[in-house]
């Protein structure tokens, strides 16, 4: 059932590897750029993927009011403020007179660089470290600042500093569905009266050693490092991995009501949510995909959409799919199944594509940029392509919009986004109407 | 008329020991479990005390199913702590899940429950990685990240990034239980366990779920955290010679720092209709819960003061949230850090809300038993907020002895008539959040 509170997206924006802007990131994704690199931040000529999709050229110090109060901040928590101050100014919000008091925010980012252990303290003989040596070595040495920045709830909290926020203030941390399920409960914050404007999305980088170490020994990344524009292949037959992505992507969540009182115009309506969890292993997806079609299930019943019927225009109901399409053989398959399982005969009228095969994985912040790539693709009536999509994998039969750009009607999107442990979230967007 | 959504059962994890009982016991006793940090060397830290969970009192063998125990080498401390709490929980709920019996229908079924857990930013191990580190140095002996890139990674264990993974809390607990409904992982410091509790609610409210698992969990008992606090400027200097357990004053003039904890709780929150389908007993009822941001004009979350308006606007508009007034409240179960800053905004919030009978409520701060759990902290004074309900008892309050303004001060356990009590937290990174407990009228 459709709440009775309607929300609506007021402001969006969004710093990435295709550049750290609306307009410019729009153009590189329907024109199919890669924004896939070497890695600039570490030396990673030895890593078997020393590849991938980074953030270049950005000063957030343009984004805020005194660069000084957010010096120490952590790079993730940068990105999350120029993303933030562009779906601020979009809203409209620094003309507008606020109650602080109902404004809040909910994103997410994961752990950042753990410092590297210092090898001081290492005894070998014992295969551990001395605690004393290492409490000298780590006070005297490590970064004081850089260590507090750590804490996950950082960037939100920066945000609130930087906008005044005094309403409820969440930070949470589901792996790669995080920023997807920090939105729904924004909207749900939203819709039980708790705040009139929720500041959403996340902000993620794991583009330092040990995040690259990490997943390379959980062997999820690709290490196609002969074409490494063509690495992140989602759906082919030789898909072989993800390829990191960084950056963050922030929405401006508001009640419709909220909105028509300083006469700003919505830009899309947030329809359905659903959330689910696998309950099945924590390194893989159920391989039914029954999680993910739970999720979507519940986003379709609360959007009040009959996944299997048509709409007034004889259309399947929803006419986009942003995929969350890794490109790990697991994921594109077990999504495929999923959606066939939901949208039955429908399924193969609805386009499904995947913008991680240009800008790479953007983990917890994944699902807020694909989410704003949907309201786009509704604004522009165009859906972005899956690019590297020339060897398409024989047993994954759907419309994947591959390597071109499409001229489309778009009036209601689903985007999905699931995580590492079985976590699965799904949004529903529509183009605003009264 | 949304749900009414109640606590059918707590599973507090401390170091008084598992489940509610041994917490209770220590908190009518008075004793506090903070002592000399014994698991590591920490005497190179000003603050080397802790409240440590006890081998003796909880080995995670012990509660996870037969099934699962190959699970067990990916699984950091604070997940050993989920998965004793979520057990403690269940069984204090009285549900069958998946864990309990996989051979008879679950009291919930799965898709239809969820699982809501705050957590801290979980610190690789030492040790482990510093194992894998030592063998990538090149002839000088330095580290050197060519070697680490090959073959030097190759000695860590495959599933390295998946053992400190916050959401690996909620992950676990959901496959044990079988909790395939809404899940999320809260990671905003001492808030997280009210948060989650928060979200729990909502999610039942929004006829997503009919029950969660819900709390938060967190062990800071190892070098990485207790550094970050050092670096916080949090934590209290434990001197030689000073017996540890009395160096954590929360609301006293000499209070000087927070002293760390591990543990914290989950609870089973419920639609009340599901809880009075079942048969279960309903411990509380969440009447109400807020949360607010404290504003913030110099860095945050570095030592710096949260601001005491958004404490009493969290407080206040729980207590709006509830219908309730702050003359009907018996009882307030604040966070209690006795870090100087955050002890006078807790205590001016309590005084702005509760005005001339601030002198005269009791206010009841457990961090002196169980030390300050973070992410968990929240759910465990949940856990004993229940317990305070239904026993009709408040806890020891012991060490305080100067609170000016708060009935804070040394008080032996005690009979009290309880009807509503509030449960109040702040946070390192700002949060503020309140939830009002009331004993359950099935009316």
């Amino acid at each position: 059932m459709p709440s009775p509170t309607r929300v609506v997206i007021t402001g969006m924006g969004w710093i990435t590897p295709l550049g750290h802007d609306l307009d410019t990131v729009w153009s590189n994704l329907t024109k199919g750029a890669s924004g896939v690199r070497p890695i600039e931040r570490f030396e990673a000529k030895t890593f078997s993927t020393n590849f991938a999709a980074q953030v270049r050229d950005y000063d957030f110090t343009q984004y805020v009011k005194d660069a000084k109060r957010h010096e120490h901040a952590g790079t993730h928590t940068r990105f999350a403020l120029g993303a933030a101050r562009q779906a601020w100014s979009q809203a409209k919000l620094d003309d507008t007179s606020l109650d602080m008091r109902r404004v809040g925010a909910y994103l997410v980012l994961d752990f950042n660089n753990y410092a590297f252990a210092n090898l001081n303290a290492w005894q070998p003989e014992q295969n551990a470290i001395d605690g004393k040596i290492w409490a000298q070595a780590a006070q005297d040495r490590m970064h004081r600042f850089d260590e507090i920045e750590q804490e996950p709830i950082m960037p939100a909290a920066h945000l609130a500093m930087e906008f005044g926020v005094r309403g409820p203030v969440y930070n949470c941390l589901t792996a790669c569905a995080a920023s997807t399920q920090a939105i729904g409960e924004a909207v749900n914050i939203l819709q039980r009266g708790d705040a009139d404007i929720m500041i959403s999305g996340g902000a993620h980088t794991m583009i330092h050693e040990l995040g690259i170490t990490g997943f390379i020994r959980l062997t999820a990344l690709s290490s196609r490092t002969d074409n490494i524009e063509g690495a992140s292949r989602p759906f082919s037959r030789t898909r072989d991995g993800f390829v990191m992505g960084e950056g963050a992507g922030i929405v401006i969540l508001e009640t419709l009501e909220h909105a028509r009182q300083r006469g700003v115009e919505p830009i899309v309506e947030v329809i359905g949510y659903g959330s689910s969890a696998d309950a099945y292993r924590i390194t893989d997806i159920q391989p039914e995909g029954n999680g993910p079609a739970a999720a979507m299930g519940e986003a379709l019943g609360q959007a009040g959409l009959d996944p299997e019927g048509k709409g007034a225009d004889g259309r399947p109901p929803v006419h986009y799919i942003s995929a969350h399409g890794t490109g790990t053989k697991e994921n594109d398959s077990i999504e495929t199944r999923a959606v066939k399982k939901v949208f039955g005969d429908n399924a193969p009228a609805i386009p499904m594509s995947s913008i991680k095969s240009m800008m790479g994985h953007l983990i917890a912040a994944a699902g807020a940029v694909e989410l704003i790539t949907c309201a786009l693709a509704i604004e522009h009536q165009m859906l972005p392509p899956t690019i590297n999509l020339t060897d398409p994998d024989p047993d994954l039969d759907l419309d994947y919009v591959p390597n071109e750009a499409r001229p489309s009607e778009v009036e209601t999107c689903l985007s999905n986004s699931f995580g590492f442990g079985g976590q699965n979230d799904t949004l529903i967007i529509r183009r605003f109407s009264e | 008329m949304s749900r009414r959504v109640v606590i059918t059962g707590t599973g507090p994890i401390s170091a008084c020991g598992l489940g509610i009982e041994p917490l209770w016991e220590a908190l009518l006793e008075g004793e506090s479990q903070i002592r000399p940090i014994a698991t590591f060397d920490a005497s190179g830290f000003t603050s080397n005390a802790g409240a440590a969970i006890k081998s003796e009192d909880f080995n995670v063998r012990d509660v996870v199913p037969k099934t699962y125990r190959k699970a067990l080498k990916v699984m950091c401390r604070d997940v050993e702590l989920a998965i004793g709490a979520a057990a403690a929980a269940v069984s204090h709920a009285d549900m069958t899940t998946k864990a309990v019996n996989a051979d008879t229908t679950p009291s919930i079924e799965p898709t239809r429950l969820g699982c809501h857990i705050g957590a801290g930013l979980i610190a690789a191990d030492l040790d482990e990685l510093t194992a894998a580190l030592s063998t990538s140095r090149n002839s000088d002996g330095q580290f050197d990240l060519s070697v680490w890139g090959q073959p030097g990674m190759g000695n860590l264990t495959p599933l390295w990034l998946l053992k400190y993974l916050p959401n690996m809390l909620a992950c676990h607990v959901t496959i044990v239980h079988d909790c395939r409904g809404p899940s999320n992982t809260i990671t905003c410091c001492e808030a997280s366990g009210l948060l989650s509790i928060g979200e729990s609610m909502r999610v039942i409210e929004r006829n997503s779920a009919e029950a969660c698992l819900t709390g938060g969990v967190e062990s800071k008992l190892n070098p990485m955290a207790l550094l970050r606090q050092h670096f916080a400027k949090r934590v209290a200097p434990t001197p030689e010679g000073e017996d540890p357990a009395s160096c954590l004053r929360p609301f006293d003039p000499m209070a000087n720092g927070t002293i760390i904890g591990e543990g914290g709780a989950l609870i089973v929150v419920e639609a009340l209709d599901s809880a009075l389908a079942r048969q279960a007993t309903v411990r509380a009822e969440i009447s109400g819960f807020a949360a607010t941001q404290s504003h913030a004009d110099e860095r945050i979350g570095l030592g710096t003061n949260p601001s005491h308006q958004e404490v009493s606007d969290a407080m206040s508009a729980a207590l709006t949230a509830a219908n309730v007034s702050p003359d009907e409240i018996d009882a307030v179960f604040p966070l209690g850090s006795s870090i100087p800053g955050v002890d006078e905004a807790e205590a001016t919030a309590i005084e702005t809300v509760f005005g001339e009978r601030t002198k005269s409520l009791p206010v009841v701060p457990l961090t002196t038993i169980t030390g300050n759990c973070g992410a968990g902290h929240s759910a465990l004074v949940v856990a004993v907020a229940t317990q305070a309900l239904e026993s009709q008892q408040l806890p020891a309050r012991i060490n305080t002895t100067n609170s000016a303004t708060l009935d804070a001060n040394v008080n032996p356990a005690c009979e009290c008539e309880l009807k509503h009590v509030l449960v109040t937290t702040c946070s390192q990174g700002g949060q503020n959040a309140a939830v009002v407990l009331s004993r359950p009228e099935m009316n």
